[in-house]
Parts: structure tokens; C-alpha cells; sequence
């Protein structure tokens, strides 16, 4: 435009001080962010190596630590025992140290809690995201939250007060108390085997009687805890799914149940899957509810109104200070710890090969 | 500068010309049947009207173009033929349009009955995240008939995709290019035989091969099926259509007919200088 315009030369683009003064800032706002980043990894790094230094103690009677200072070590507890062992009462007169009692105890919850927050939270999400009205919606998803924002302890509470001595325990005296009885008299009534094995089923079912605390209990409340990180995140991956895609479906004359099940569903499958991980993470690592509803008991059992024990129920149960430290039920604390541990980082990786899978998939 | 501009349009004019030409002479000559019909078609969005007391009647086995400046409710006409606008809360139909004979908005019309005989292909190619094989089966499998390999090898070469994925019929339908993902949408659409396929804008997104290959493949389309198309593009329309509508702003039909008295000498002042690109 200019008939001035001065002469063009590279000067403006090679730096100089000004720009030197910003790649100091660049760098130092660089190291300040990675720093804040660092701070979980040494976190994780150092939990861990706590779990497997002090667990280290428990089988070998001494820490990793004590041993490079000269500390002299002899199994305690074989890894044997530990593993494959079924009974789990270290801190009894007459200890054991076989873990799969309370192993069974997480992994029952777990899985039966998978199967109440699964199919619940699934079929919410699907609602939430294709057939609820936005009126509705923008009232039933703050209300999810509100669920999904309870503390773990009342939840516990609300088993402890209502799950158990109301809803199970009708269920036993006025449904499978009374049913058993009428079995008895029809299996006493069959010849043969058929009567016979009737009969033991109608006995099972007359003597369920529950107690304070039972598996149920903590399947429910673990379940009912759950189904709003399922259908939270299972929904916001199907409001994702493009509106172009259902509008394809439906001008082929697709149903709306269909478009859920067969075009949404599928396309969000990456974000519902990560969902149900980050939601049996959660049922693993539960501690609170799942201790006040399932209670202290280890065993292993197939009766779902027994008590059990989780592998978070007896950690909390030895912190409570009974235990001093540097004895063996507190050293094996650490161990369950770790195992818990190694667990939750299995599922999460679970989680990211899922992630990695389908997101090139329907991509 | 008159003369010069006059002289672009005499070129554009003659072109469009010979193009109408040569879809007249691969047309066989059929008596015109009423397909659909609009009678005093009025669409509302809340307050806004889209769509004024339209009159229409498509017929059967033609390709029909749709045509006009962009928020003439071209679109807003297309969706309410297979009640897509019933997923638009706001959106309001009054009047009449019929499906052979039968008022789509009737009480007893089942919107999912209706769009398994009016299929449609979008704007932006939308193949669901699925293999080749499963997007062709979608829409059998909806109205719970199973699929065969025939079928899909005839929706596909319907399309003429057939030749290019028959090797590759369960990698997924997003693995193609935008050019065979259209064709294989239309694949999807033809598969359950409907009887009508609306067609939004369908080469809008495609390069001039792709775009060209779709128009080839309309021509032979209609031998089996009635098409409607929504175009921005004229020259397509002139090309490829029987009869051209055109809806100019304010959603008001102010000219159908013949392509070719369309193109060559509109009645309406406003569709000639539409048409010859003075607005629009």
C-alpha cells in the first residue's frame, strides 16, 4: 500500500532479546506443569514400593530395607499357604494365612455387583440418551449425581439399617422361609431321589435366616453405588454417537429400540466398556458400605445371606488399632494391600487395551 | 460488460440444454403416475413457517429435483415425505401429502412402516460403524427379514459398489472413500426395496468423479425406483431430472415442471434470474 515501505530484511524473525525473555518463561512454565504431573507418579511409585517393602516383611519376616542393613530373614508365611490356603485369621491364637477366603469375599461382590450396576446403569444410559424427553433429562441426570455423590459410609449405614433387617430379612421370614415349608411337604411327598433332593432344598431354604450382616447386602449396595458411574459415563459416550448415524437408522425404518441397541450402543461401545471397568474398579476397592453390609467373616460360601469378609472389610477391621505394629496381622496388611493393588492395576489396564481396541475400531 | 455476461449465459444456457437432451433420450417414455402428492402444504417450525401451502404431485419412476436458494425449505419438503421431522419437536405439518393416495399424516400411519418404503441418502455420507456386509443388512434386519449374499451383491451392484468391495464385504463401511461410502449408503437404502429414495444434496460432499458416478447411478435408478433429490447444483438438475421443483425463499413452490420448460422458459421471472444465477 505504502510507497514507504521500509526495507524488508529477516531481523524481525531471527529473535533477539525479546524473544529469548519468552523461551525462558516457555521453559519454565514447562517444568512447573511437569512437576505437577510428576507429583502422582511418585505417589503411585512410592505406595507401591511401601505395599511391597512392608508385605516383603510379612513373608520373610523382615523388610526389603532392613535386609540390605544385615537383617537376617526366614519365611514366615509361604507363599503356598498364602496363596492357596482356606482359612485367613492371622491375628487368631491359631493363625492361618490363606487369602482366598477374602479373595472370594471381593470378587463375589464384585461380581455379583457388576451384575446389578451393569444392566440397570446400561438400560439408563440408553434411556437417558435416546428416549428421554430433555425436560426429563436435564431432571433424572442431577438427581444420578446426587446418588453417585453419597458417601460410601452412609450407603453402608443404609444397609446396615434397611438392605439387611428390612428388605432381606422379609424377603427370608415372608417369602423363602414359607416356600421352603410348602417344598418340604411336596418333596416328602415324591419318592426317589427327586423328593429327596426336594427336601434338602426346601431345608436350605427354611433355615436362611439373616443375620446383621450377609453377601447380599453388600452386592446390593456395592450395585446400587455403582449404577450412576455406569450410566453417567455409558451415557455421555452415547450422546456422543452422531446424530447423522441414528438418522440413517431411522430412514430405514429403524425402531427406536433398535437404533439404541444395534447403531448406538455398538458405536459407543468403547466409552460403555470403560464405564463397567471404572465401575468393578470401584466394587474392588470399596471399603465402607461394602463392610457395614457384608461384615467380617471370611469364609467361602455359596449362600448369599452369610456374612463374608472383603479384602477392604479386614483391612479396615485391623487398622482400627487392635493390632500393633511390626506383628504379622499387621504386617499382613500390606500384603492384602498389595494384592488389592495389583488387582485395581489389572482392571485399569483392562481398561486401556479396551480403550485402544475399539477406538481404532469405530473410529 | 452486458454483452459479455449475456454471452456466459447463452454458453450456460446451452449446456444445460444438451444436457437435458441427453436425459430425455436414455428416458424411456412412461405415462406419468402420481407417486406422492403435496395438496396446501404448510410446515411451521414453532413461529417460523418453512414450507407455504405447497402443491406438488412426483411421479412415478422419474427423477424429480428440488431446487433453490439455501433456507427455501428444500430440505424441510424432503423430510416431511418420510416424516423425518417427526425427531424435530418444534416441528409442525399442516395440509395434505399423500403416499399413493394415503395421507402420510394420517393417525394410522406408522412413521417406521412409512420410511420402509421411502428410503433416503444424506448429504454427508453416513455408513454406520459396521462392515460393508452389515451396513447393506441393516435395513432388511430392522423389518426382521434375514439377508442373504444375494441380496447384499444386488443392493451393491445397484449402487455400482459391487466391483470395488466385493473382496472386502466385512472391513468396515468407514474404510471406504467419501465417493463409494455415498454409493454405499445408497446401497443401504435400496437393499429393502423401498419405493421411493430421497436423495439430500447427495454429491455435495463428493469431488466432480464421485459426484459424477452418483449421477450415473441416479439414471439407472429410476428405472426401478422413484427419485426425489434436493440439489444446490443446477447443472445437476438439468441433467439428471425429469421434473425440476423450485422452492424460492420463504418456502413457497413458485415453479414444477418439465425440466426442460424449467430450464429453457420458466414462467416466473424470479426462478429465471435464480437459475441464471443472478441471485442465489
Amino acid at each position: 500500500m505504502g510507497t514507504e515501505t521500509p526495507t524488508q530484511t529477516g531481523a524481525e524473525i531471527t529473535g533477539g532479546g525479546a524473544a529469548a525473555g519468552d523461551n525462558a518463561a516457555n521453559r519454565r512454565a514447562r517444568r512447573i506443569l511437569f512437576g505437577c504431573a510428576a507429583i502422582t507418579v511418585l505417589t503411585t511409585l512410592a505406595i507401591f514400593f511401601v505395599l511391597l517393602d512392608n508385605a516383603a516383611s510379612y513373608f520373610f519376616g523382615a523388610k526389603f530395607t532392613e535386609m540390605t542393613r544385615g537383617a537376617s530373614f526366614e519365611q514366615t508365611v509361604t507363599f503356598t499357604e498364602f496363596f492357596t490356603g482356606q482359612r485367613w485369621a492371622p491375628d487368631h491364637a491359631r493363625p492361618a494365612h490363606g487369602i482366598l477366603p477374602i479373595v472370594f469375599g471381593t470378587l463375589a461382590i464384585t461380581v455379583g455387583a457388576a451384575f446389578v450396576a451393569i444392566p440397570i446403569g446400561t438400560a439408563t444410559a440408553i434411556y437417558l440418551s435416546e428416549y428421554a424427553s430433555p425436560g426429563i433429562r436435564s431432571k433424572l441426570k442431577p438427581m444420578l449425581e446426587i446418588l453417585a455423590g453419597i458417601p460410601t459410609i452412609v450407603y453402608g449405614y443404609f444397609a446396615i439399617a434397611f438392605i439387611n433387617p428390612v428388605l432381606l430379612s422379609g424377603l427370608a421370614a415372608y417369602v423363602l422361609n414359607p416356600l421352603g415349608n410348602g417344598l418340604l411337604q411336596v418333596g416328602s411327598a415324591l419318592p426317589g431321589t427327586m423328593g429327596d433332593s426336594l427336601t434338602s432344598i426346601a431345608t436350605s431354604m427354611i433355615g436362611i435366616n439373616v443375620g446383621r450382616y450377609s453377601l447380599l447386602s453388600g452386592i446390593l449396595v456395592v450395585g446400587i453405588m455403582t449404577i450412576p458411574m455406569v450410566s453417567s459415563i455409558s451415557e455421555d459416550a452415547m450422546s456422543a454417537v452422531p446424530d447423522d448415524l441414528r438418522n440413517g437408522a431411522y430412514a430405514l425404518g429403524a425402531t427406536k429400540f433398535n437404533v439404541s441397541t444395534r447403531i448406538v450402543l455398538p458405536a459407543s461401545i468403547s466409552g460403555v466398556f470403560a464405564s463397567y471397568i471404572l465401575a468393578v474398579s470401584r466394587a474392588i476397592g470399596e471399603t465402607m458400605a461394602v463392610t457395614l453390609a457384608a461384615g467380617f467373616n471370611a469364609n467361602i460360601t455359596t449362600n448369599p445371606f452369610d456374612e463374608i469378609m472383603t479384602m477392604t472389610a479386614y483391612m479396615v477391621s485391623m487398622a482400627r488399632g487392635t493390632s500393633a505394629v511390626g506383628t504379622v496381622e499387621y504386617q499382613s496388611l500390606f500384603a492384602v494391600g498389595l494384592v488389592l493393588f495389583v488387582m485395581t492395576l489389572v482392571m485399569n489396564l483392562l481398561n486401556d487395551a479396551f480403550k485402544r481396541r475399539f477406538q481404532e475400531e469405530y473410529q | 460488460m452486458p454483452t459479455q455476461e449475456t454471452e456466459t449465459q447463452q454458453a450456460d444456457d446451452q449446456l444445460i440444454t444438451t444436457d437435458i437432451q441427453h436425459a430425455e433420450s436414455t428416458r424411456r417414455e412412461q405415462p406419468d403416475q402420481t407417486v406422492l402428492e403435496a395438496r396446501d402444504l404448510d410446515v411451521f417450525y414453532g413461529e417460523d413457517q418453512a414450507l407455504r401451502s405447497v402443491d406438488i404431485e412426483i411421479p412415478e419412476h422419474k427423477v424429480t429435483a428440488i431446487i433453490g436458494p439455501s433456507g427455501c425449505g428444500k430440505s424441510t419438503f424432503l423430510r416431511c415425505i418420510n416424516r423425518m421431522n417427526d425427531m424435530i419437536d418444534v416441528c409442525r405439518v399442516q395440509g395434505e401429502l399423500t403416499f399413493r393416495s394415503k395421507n402420510v399424516y394420517d393417525e394410522d400411519v406408522d412413521p417406521v412402516a412409512l420410511r420402509r418404503k421411502i428410503g433416503q441418502v444424506f448429504q454427508k455420507p453416513n455408513p454406520f460403524p459396521k462392515s460393508i456386509r452389515d451396513n447393506v443388512t441393516y435395513g432388511l434386519e430392522v423389518q426382521g427379514k434375514s439377508a442373504t449374499d444375494d441380496d447384499v451383491e444386488r443392493a451393491l451392484r445397484g449402487a455400482a459398489l459391487w466391483d470395488e468391495v466385493k473382496d472386502q464385504l466385512d472391513s468396515s463401511g468407514l474404510d471406504l472413500s467419501g465417493g463409494q461410502q455415498q454409493r454405499l449408503c445408497i446401497a443401504r437404502a435400496i437393499a429393502p426395496d423401498p419405493e421411493v429414495i430421497l436423495m439430500d444434496e447427495p454429491t455435495s460432499g463428493l469431488d466432480p468423479v464421485a459426484a459424477s458416478k452418483i449421477e450415473d447411478l441416479i439414471d439407472e435408478l429410476v428405472e426401478d425406483y422413484t427419485v426425489v433429490i434436493v440439489t444446490h447444483n443446477m447443472q445437476q438438475a438439468a441433467r439428471i431430472s425429469d421434473k425440476t421443483a423450485v422452492f424460492l425463499t420463504g418456502g413457497n413452490l413458485v415453479e414444477f415442471d418439465d425440466t426442460a420448460s424449467v430450464f429453457e422458459d420458466p414462467e416466473d421471472d424470479r426462478v429465471e434470474d435464480y437459475i441464471t444465477g443472478k441471485f442465489g
